[in-house]
């Protein structure tokens, strides 16, 4: 008999407590990096703005579904957009949902789609500057990643060097809307620092692509096609790092995919080792079939759960993942936010359960 | 099952709906053109408050290029993931046989019968003259 | 495994690309001596993502002893068609017509590759099927290659590559599929890209595997294409057949697609049905290569998918993706073995199905006294 679903049982009836891994703050306005920048910078925000690769000011081209790509009931009452109140996040999200630790991703200003690279270098600084004082410091719940700009690997570096020993931050934040994939060489002395430094590298989209049309297809007309990317477009980059070579150089680099979904993982994994064993002459660098180093090297963040028709499916796409791989996100405060409470329904036990909601972060990004 | 005063009448204005708190439960109060509808706050598929969605209408298409505006002020969209349900059944528009919002009675009673009982009102001032919204939880 | 018994139509198989030479007698006068005059017919018309050197691209035991793969007929004959006891075989030939930029030289190259299918390959033996090339970089020209081929019942699909100028199920294309689905022709389309752009959201990658592993996700976003345009509410009698290169990137398409559209329904409002089901109803998927790792996950996935209408056998001859022969993988019931094999593929094209049943009409006659 096919029960329609009035109200959802919620997840555990007693409070949750788990670690969220993707939250996005964002300024109230470009304002508030000002204490963070220089007078040079300051003045170049005023005047130039940013100049990213795509033809709009403050809009993008594919615009989003609901409410600007936002929760429609997250816009702070005095004004500024979703994200922007901390006090609103407290409320509508990290007391109301309890939130252990919530993963910052700051998206907004941090120069990852920046193409005047100096601009992006003082961006990235201001924007984890911002983190630190305007949000870690005030709720210690929250943990910053460091945002850096992934064409300026340079800059990158230097960031993540003075930026590691700081507790508050718990990862690297690049864009996988790169210039080029991500497993090629310009990048790697990112993932040097990352390794020899320890830090999980996050990898999550921004809204502007480095250049290249979202898909291998070409730009999709409608917004429900330019959502598809998102998965897509990270699937290219992990075989560009897989195939490239770059586990193999930095053993022991750790991966985040936030944003992304996790369900393709499987399939991506049979089909590399499949079509490597006949060319991998090609790619003498790479000692073991692909999907090892997906397994060793990449943890996935839920959000946007996948939904299938029977729930079930997702516990098998899991048992072939690895159950200390997948990582609870909400992606607070954007439309397609996952709720805790809810996202996981599907069969698991009480310790998976746990995994996918603390547990597992908590190894991750060693958070205590 | 009792039933609650939650509102007058006229407060609740054609195209708006107003939240309530019923026995600890949050209950949104419609009014589409005149008639009204009790529904939970609470979105069945993540739980998104359902107050906070913006009343809209339906759109549907005779092919693809075509759009059409129908029923304006009969369907709701949840602030989360904006998935549309209509007002006056609860039915989620695209999953209408298996996802569904909890509704309540609720009608318009006049103050007279209010102020006889057996209604819950304790936090409510009821006159005879008025006319008042009755929710049935 | 081997296939259990006769009669299997193989939906995806490549006689060679021709050299530029074999296919001037297919030119006409303008086209013969202009190519001359610019020694372009002193060369080949290749796409790279089919360099026939790759070891993706043939297997050793079907390499000819010279030659380019898939170019010796008698070969083919033995290995393919009777080695797998097929009853059909629709020839893919991924001529590289579809990346040139000028798009006259591109239609007269298609429409000599087409008579060249025709003549050399076709007329040789009755198994043999053929897929219109049409030059994707102009609509109106492709529109009038389908019409110059439709009338010989041998050519069964449209054929396109999976990266061209832009998404295909654009409406730019439309009057394509308009022609396509007036002859009963399904849209094939075939892992390859005319490099207009990069394969990847991200650019360019370094190595042939990687081009060769992002055919993948560029069918998912084709597929997402053809939904959100809705190509199959304005065509209903369509099909997409998407060829060489996977299906079981599927289950996450199909969710996630049915997930996001309740929320972006309004942007696209002809979507009228879940995307799963529009998608179960119109999109097939070429057998080989099988990206599972064994049978018992392929029948995962088939679960996942919700169909077992969806999958078309195929050989991809002469690629190598199975030892010997191979050509089934482990694992599946008889009556998933029979879809894959007849059953599917039949439903998908009426050509074929009307071949069919003609020949069978033909036997009955024959078999009455
Ligand atoms: S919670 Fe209402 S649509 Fe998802």
């Amino acid at each position: 008999m096919n029960m329609p679903v009035l109200e959802r049982n919620v997840q555990g009836k007693s409070k949750l407590s788990f670690v969220d891994c993707d939250i996005h703050p964002i300024q109230r306005s470009e304002k508030d990096l000002h204490p963070y920048l220089s007078a040079h910078w300051r003045e170049h925000m005023t005047t130039f703005g940013g100049h990213v690769r795509q033809g709009l000011i403050g809009q993008v081209m594919h615009p989003r579904m609901m409410a600007a790509g936002q929760r429609a009931d997250a816009y702070p009452k005095n004004g500024g957009p979703p994200g922007s109140d901390l006090e609103l996040m407290q409320q509508q999200h990290l007391d109301f949902n309890g939130v252990e630790t919530g993963m910052l991703v700051a998206l907004s200003r941090g120069g990852m789609e920046e193409r005047n690279l100096d601009f992006a270098a003082a961006l990235s600084s201001a924007v984890n500057d911002w983190q630190l004082h305007d949000w870690v410091e005030k709720d210690r719940r929250l943990k910053a990643g460091i945002v850096v700009p992934q064409e300026h690997a340079e800059h990158a570096v230097q960031e993540i060097d003075r930026r590691v020993q700081d507790e508050a931050f718990r990862q690297v934040i690049i864009s996988p809307k790169s210039s080029e994939p991500l497993g090629r060489r310009r990048y790697w002395p990112i993932y040097e620092a990352c390794a020899r430094n320890n830090i999980v590298l996050g990898l999550h989209p921004a809204g502007v692509s480095g250049g290249n049309p979202s898909s291998g297809t070409g730009w999709g007309t409608y917004y429900m096609q330019e959502h598809y990317t998102f998965g897509t477009t990270t699937t290219g980059n992990l075989i560009s790092m897989v195939i490239e070579g770059v586990f193999e150089k930095f053993p022991n680099l750790k991966v985040a995919l936030i944003e992304s979904g996790f369900s393709w993982a499987p399939a991506l994994g049979w089909r590399m080792d499949k079509h490597w064993e006949r060319m991998r002459k090609e790619t003498p660098h790479l000692k073991r079939p692909p999907s090892e180093y997906l397994r060793e090297h990449v943890w996935f963040c839920t959000q946007p759960m996948e939904e299938p028709e029977t729930a079930g499916h997702l516990t098998e796409i899991i048992d072939w993942i690895g159950w200390d791989r997948i990582m609870f996100s909400s992606d607070y405060p954007h439309w397609d936010f996952d709720d805790p409470k809810y996202a996981l329904n599907f069969k698991m036990t009480d310790k998976q359960r746990a995994g996918i909601l603390r547990d597992n972060a908590k190894a991750l990004y060693r958070l205590a | 099952m009792s039933r609650y005063v939650v509102a007058k009448a006229g407060e609740v204005a054609p195209g708006t709906s107003k939240l309530v708190t019923v026995k600890g439960r949050e209950i949104g109060i419609f009014n589409v053109q005149g008639a009204y509808y009790a529904l939970a706050n609470t979105c069945p598929h993540e739980g998104g408050s359902l107050c906070e969605g913006r009343i809209t209408g339906l759109v549907q298409s005779d092919g693809p290029g075509q759009y059409k505006l129908l029923r304006k002020g009969e369907f709701l969209r949840c602030p989360f993931h904006g998935w549309e349900f209509e007002v006056a059944t609860g039915q989620s528009y695209c999953d209408p046989t298996s996802m569904r919002i909890r509704q309540f009675n609720v009608e318009v009673a006049p103050g007279e019968d209010v102020v006889k009982g057996p209604y819950v009102a304790e936090s409510f001032p009821v006159s005879v003259e008025e006319e008042y919204l009755v929710v049935e939880v | 495994m081997k296939l259990p018994y006769h009669g299997a139509i193989d939906c995806d198989l490549h006689p060679a690309v021709p050299s530029t030479k074999a296919l001037v007698p297919y030119l006409d006068d303008f086209w013969q001596d202009h190519l001359a005059n610019r020694h372009i017919d002193r060369f080949g018309l290749t796409l790279s993502s089919n360099a026939p050197g790759l070891p993706i691209s043939a297997r050793e035991d079907w390499r000819p002893a010279q030659g380019l793969p898939g170019s010796d007929f008698e070969l083919l004959r033995k290995q393919a068609l009777d080695g797998f006891g097929l009853r059909y075989a629709i020839c893919n030939v991924l001529h590289g017509a579809v990346a040139l930029f000028n798009v006259d030289m591109a239609a007269a190259l298609c429409t000599a590759v087409n008579r060249y299918v025709a003549k050399e390959w076709l007329d040789r033996d009755p198994r043999l099927r053929g897929s219109i090339l049409v030059p994707p970089q102009n609509v109106d020209l492709a529109v009038a290659e389908i019409e110059r081929c439709a009338g010989d019942k041998r050519f069964v699909q449209v054929m396109f590559l999976v990266m061209g100028d832009a998404p295909l199920g654009q409406r730019r294309y439309w009057p394509i599929f308009q022609a396509a689905e007036k002859h009963g022709l399904p849209i094939g389309v075939h892992a390859g890209s005319s490099f207009r752009q990069a394969p990847t959201g991200s650019g360019w990658p370094s190595y042939h595997l990687e081009d060769y592993l992002l055919q993948a996700p560029a069918f998912e976003d084709l597929i997402v294409s053809f939904l959100t345009e809705g190509v199959f509410q304005k065509f209903p009698g369509l099909k997409l057949v998407l060829a060489e290169s996977g299906f079981t990137f599927l289950p996450t398409l199909l969710w996630r697609n049915n997930k996001v559209w309740r929320g972006a329904r309004t942007e696209v409002p002809w979507i009228d049905r879940p995307p799963a089901d529009i998608i179960r109803d119109h999109v097939r998927f070429t057998l080989q290569p099988v990206d599972a790792p064994d049978g018992k996950m392929l029948n995962r996935i088939f679960e996942h998918v919700g169909s077992d209408k969806l999958v078309l056998f195929s050989t991809d001859y002469p690629h190598p993706h199975f030892e010997g022969d191979d050509a089934l993988p482990d694992g599946l019931s008889d009556d998933m073995i029979r879809r894959i094999l007849i059953d599917n593929p039949l439903e998908t094209y009426p050509r074929l199905r009307d071949a069919a049943g003609a020949a069978n009409a033909q036997m009955n006659k024959e078999a009455v006294p």
